[in-house]
């Protein structure tokens, strides 16, 4: 598996390290506990297209959000987490 | 025809003509009082000892293609009870003397071979925290032995005992542990619940619920509805697609391990050997392969095939283990999908719908658990309530914070 690095291009999996599901948003502090607990420990875990959170670390050291089919292994695309939606 | 000498001899004489199928392929009945998705040795096992241990024979199996095609045939045949957590040890140890009394319960080889479970130790700490992890076994009555570096070097010369970077200094023994054949632990359930009135569907994968309410009763198939009192869900690695199926999320994420044999040779590895000082376990099976594996690859993945990084990393570790495999071939590899659960220990419990059940979560440690996981999980769906061995199990310990960490990493599944 290969991700394309929007800094650096395609790169070999190894070079990254995988955080999970980037969909997920910190509750608010006062949200109820139900909230936290959703985000900590619930996940869609879709068998399909997923947007995951991966890290450069071996390359240009960025957060990247990359859209890849679990299904599969294909990677649709790769851009920066910092970038707005 | 219960297998014995005698069925052996006299179809010998007979020409080999009254061997039966070890099971009947069955089409599904309208409705069951249980009905358990998934037929791996999991789902197997429950619905034999809800038949056998609850009376509850009015049961169906489905399973989405053939029995034991999941994980059950894709795993690495270890079976141990060398846990350290209190809500681990007496499930992990019924389990394992499930295993003992196996063959002669199911009328059915499945091979189970008790030939040790050896975990290396590495530095002093490590030692520690096998000391630790071996009198907490003790304080439950399993066997451990804590072994000194001349005990493991008599068992195992050919490890790289003088390794500069991770030195062997010993290992934590369980002899108790070994390995069984993973197809017949299936094939075995199987027949032994098809005997007691078990109906075995195959091909039949579950697209739906049906339900009154907040209240499931029954499936929708690819062979047609079929209603039911109550369903039990074991099917893991796809436990969130199912579940979603009933509109629940779980606290699971679905990830891809690998695992490999060698070609055949001569034997060489007694028992069950782990290396301490990185993930990468070995034995060698009855046929002569070595059978070997170690991380996984620690991304979300429904593919059953994984990547190369993780072949590397696992073959890095035999070798820094036990240099003389260096020159052998990898005959086969393959990828299985395990259900990581958030605190890497499994659930076992009645979902939040009525008339459903869970049996879930099981990481990569699933195969050891089959005869325990099926016992409690048919004592929650025929009594409403979690076996004792069980009840830490919970789904809702992620609410309450009542969480069974063995190795203390947190909600971070690709870590467990």
């Amino acid at each position: 598996m290969r991700i394309p690095c929007p800094y650096c291009g395609s790169r070999d999996v190894q070079e990254f390290s995988y955080l999970g599901d980037a969909n997920l948003r910190r509750p608010d502090h006062e949200a109820p506990e139900a909230a936290f607990h959703d985000y900590v420990y619930l996940r869609d875990n879709p068998a399909g297209p997923h947007r995951e959170l991966w890290y450069h670390g071996s390359g240009c050291r960025n957060w990247l959000v990359v859209t890849r089919n679990t299904v599969t292994h294909d990677i649709a695309g790769a851009r920066f987490a910092k970038e707005p939606t | 025809m219960t297998y014995s000498i005698f069925s052996v001899v006299t179809n010998a004489f007979a020409g080999q003509k009254l061997w039966r199928p070890a099971w009947r392929d069955a089409t599904p009945k309208p409705a069951y009082d249980v009905v358990i998705v998934g037929g791996g040795g999991h789902g197997l096992a429950t619905a034999y000892y809800l038949a056998k241990v609850h009376g509850i024979r009015n049961v169906a199996v489905v399973e989405k293609g053939w029995i034991g095609s999941g994980n059950a045939g894709r795993n690495t045949t270890i079976i141990r009870s060398n846990y350290l957590l209190p809500g681990n040890i007496p499930f992990y140890e019924w389990s394992m003397k499930l295993w003992e009394g196996l063959e002669q319960e199911l009328n059915y080889n499945a091979m189970v071979s008790q030939r040790s479970v050896l975990n290396l130790y590495h530095s002093d700490a490590q030692r520690d925290a096998y000391a630790r992890r071996g009198n907490a076994m003790r304080l439950h009555g399993v066997d451990a032995e804590l072994i000194d570096r001349e005990q493991v070097r008599s068992m195992l010369p050919f490890l790289d005992f003088d390794n500069a970077r991770f030195p062997i200094k010993g290992g934590l023994l369980q002899k108790r542990g070994g390995t069984a054949r993973h197809d017949a632990v299936v094939w075995g359930y199987a027949r032994a619940a098809d005997r007691l009135g078990v109906d075995i569907v195959q091909n039949c994968e579950v697209t739906g619920f049906l339900r009154d309410g907040d209240r499931i009763t029954g499936v929708e198939t690819t062979q047609g509805p079929i209603r039911a009192a109550k369903v039990g869900i074991s099917v893991a690695g796809s436990s969130s697609r199912v579940a979603a199926l009933a509109g629940l999320r779980l606290p699971i994420e679905s990830h891809v391990l690998q695992a490999f044999v060698s070609e055949g040779i001569k034997p060489l590895i007694p028992g069950v050997v782990t290396f301490g000082a990185g993930h990468f376990y070995i034995s060698q099976s009855d046929k002569g392969g070595l059978v070997f594996g170690g991380d996984i690859d620690g991304y979300n993945s429904y593919a059953q095939r994984g990547n190369l990084a993780v072949v590397e990393d696992v073959c890095e570790g035999g070798m820094a283990l036990m240099p003389a495999i260096g020159r052998m071939r990898i005959l086969r590899s393959w990828g299985g999908i395990v259900d990581m659960s958030m605190d890497g220990s499994p659930i076992i419990d009645r979902s939040p719908l009525d008339g459903l059940y869970l049996n879930a979560g099981w990481c990569y440690g699933g195969f050891k658990a089959t005869p325990a996981a099926g016992w409690c999980f048919a004592h929650t769906i025929a009594r409403d309530e979690p076996h004792e061995f069980s009840a830490a199990y919970r789904l809702d310990r992620f609410v309450t914070g009542h969480l069974i960490d063995e190795k203390g990493v947190g909600a971070q599944p690709n870590l467990h």
